[in-house]
């Protein structure tokens, strides 16, 4: 690789115009004037070259073989590590999920069976309520029935003495005024007129 | 270093010295590849140290160390796909040895060895051998066919093949002169002005006065090299990886 610089760079010594460089003569002390960089006929230009090589190779050989390695390794411990706690975070999160779901669908247990039983006792209280009413409608009803039967009775037997009290009175009347009074007449003409009354009532 | 009489001695900050003695002489061991050195021990010393006690919870330094992994790390999978992770050790390294290589440059009397046309292109060089080789190896044959984009008009093939091929060539020229312009010009605007500023700070009150100027700007321009640095860091990483997507996936 040396050798191969050699000729390169006096092509470009000389593409750069730099005087006095193109010349490969060995004068150690050319550079008077000129770039020392381009001055390749100073031996110590090889040896740069030479232990350039060596040093680049030896950083090389540290760097692969240990440095870069171990930076690797601790970077991958890390990623690791986190990894590895980010994946115990998600096993506890949904460890939590899970009870809180437990708990969630406990709680909905226990208000539905709340619920059942206040419906229940509310359908009982409403069944005994209603069962009582209708025993009290029905001895209600009772009671309006043999009123009602007592008052029909009563208005019979008020209707009945009505009709004897109004014919009594009516032949008294008629005697008075008449003298005499036909009782089978004063009668019918009395049931006439309380039919007819009834009928208007 | 500084203004040497009355030119401005820009270029000698890039110059290779060596370093260690005698040892580091004669096995050319420069101050660039202690800088090098230096930065490989930086990156290392994050990536290692900081991490040490793998923390779940990061401290500072190890949460920067696991910033790079995951910026170079998402840069990888995110340009070339799940193949990308076989690359990204490579990515990793080539963006932080850059990265590492530009800020120490901004380091006063610290060497810039990102500004150095051989550094970078030999790691574009990398680059290319790297991802012609990956095409080669999960394509076979069928590779060379990039060359040749889907529902081209034969006629036409014989313009844009050779285009292709050059534009393919090109990139580890392209990839390292970026790299090394943008280094080379910052650090050298960063001299100039500097040497403005000594040159005028010893020129009486008025030129003490005037030395301001280049001073604010030369404030302005640290901020703006340590963005640079940052950026070309990226950018060759970022074109490492659409390469190797290209290499992987052929288009």
């Amino acid at each position: 690789m040396t050798r191969w610089i050699r000729p390169a760079a006096t092509a470009l010594a000389c593409l750069l115009g730099a005087p006095g460089t193109g010349a490969l003569a060995a004068e150690p002390q050319a550079q008077s004037g000129g770039m020392p960089q381009l001055d390749f006929g100073n031996p110590l230009m090889i040896a740069q070259v030479v232990w350039l090589l060596l040093i680049f190779g030896l950083l090389y050989f540290l760097m692969a073989n240990h440095a870069l390695p171990r930076v690797g390794e601790i970077l991958e411990e890390r990623r690791r590590r986190i990894a590895a706690d980010l994946e115990a975070a998600r096993a506890a999160k949904a460890e939590a999920d899970a009870a809180a779901a437990a708990h969630r669908e406990a709680t909905l247990r226990a208000r539905a069976e709340a619920q059942a039983a206040v419906a229940n006792a509310l359908q009982e209280a409403q069944a005994e309520a209603q069962r009582r009413a209708e025993a009290l409608n029905a001895r209600l009803a009772e009671q309006i029935a043999a009123a009602e039967a007592r008052i029909g009775a009563a208005r019979d037997a008020a209707m009945a003495a009505l009709r004897q009290v109004a014919t009594e009175t009516a032949e008294a009347l008629v005697a008075r005024l008449v003298g005499r009074a036909d009782r089978a007449a004063v009668e019918a003409a009395v049931a006439r007129e309380l039919a007819r009354r009834r009928q208007e009532a | 270093m500084a203004a040497e009489g009355k030119a401005i001695d820009a270029l000698s900050q890039f110059a290779l010295t060596p370093v260690l003695g005698k040892v580091g002489a004669s096995v050319g061991f420069t101050q660039s590849n202690a800088h090098m050195l230096i930065a490989v021990g930086l990156v290392t010393a994050l990536m290692m140290w900081g991490t040490a006690r793998r923390a779940v919870v990061p401290g500072r330094l190890q949460a920067l160390a696991e910033a790079a992994y995951e910026f170079v790390h998402e840069m990888a999978t995110g340009q070339i796909g799940e193949e990308g992770k076989r690359f990204f050790p490579f990515l990793f390294s080539l963006f932080m040895f850059i990265l590492f290589g530009n800020l120490l440059g901004m380091l006063p009397y610290a060497f810039t060895f990102t500004s150095h046309i051989a550094v970078t292109f030999t790691l574009a060089a990398i680059v290319f051998v790297l991802i012609t080789a990956v095409g080669l190896a999960i394509h076979g044959w069928h590779w060379f066919s990039y060359f040749k984009p889907e529902g081209l008009n034969p006629a036409l093939a014989v313009l844009v093949v050779p285009i292709e091929i050059i534009s393919y060539l090109s990139r580890p020229i392209s990839l390292s002169v970026r790299l090394f312009a943008n280094m080379v010009a910052g650090h050298v605007m960063l001299k100039v002005f500097a040497s403005f500023v000594v040159m005028l700070g010893t020129a009486g009150v008025l030129g003490v006065l005037g030395a301001a100027a280049p001073l604010a700007i030369n404030v302005a321009l640290v901020g703006f090299e340590f963005l640079v640095a940052f950026l070309q860091a990226y950018v060759f990483a970022i074109l490492t990886s659409i390469y190797l997507h290209d290499a992987v996936h052929l288009h």
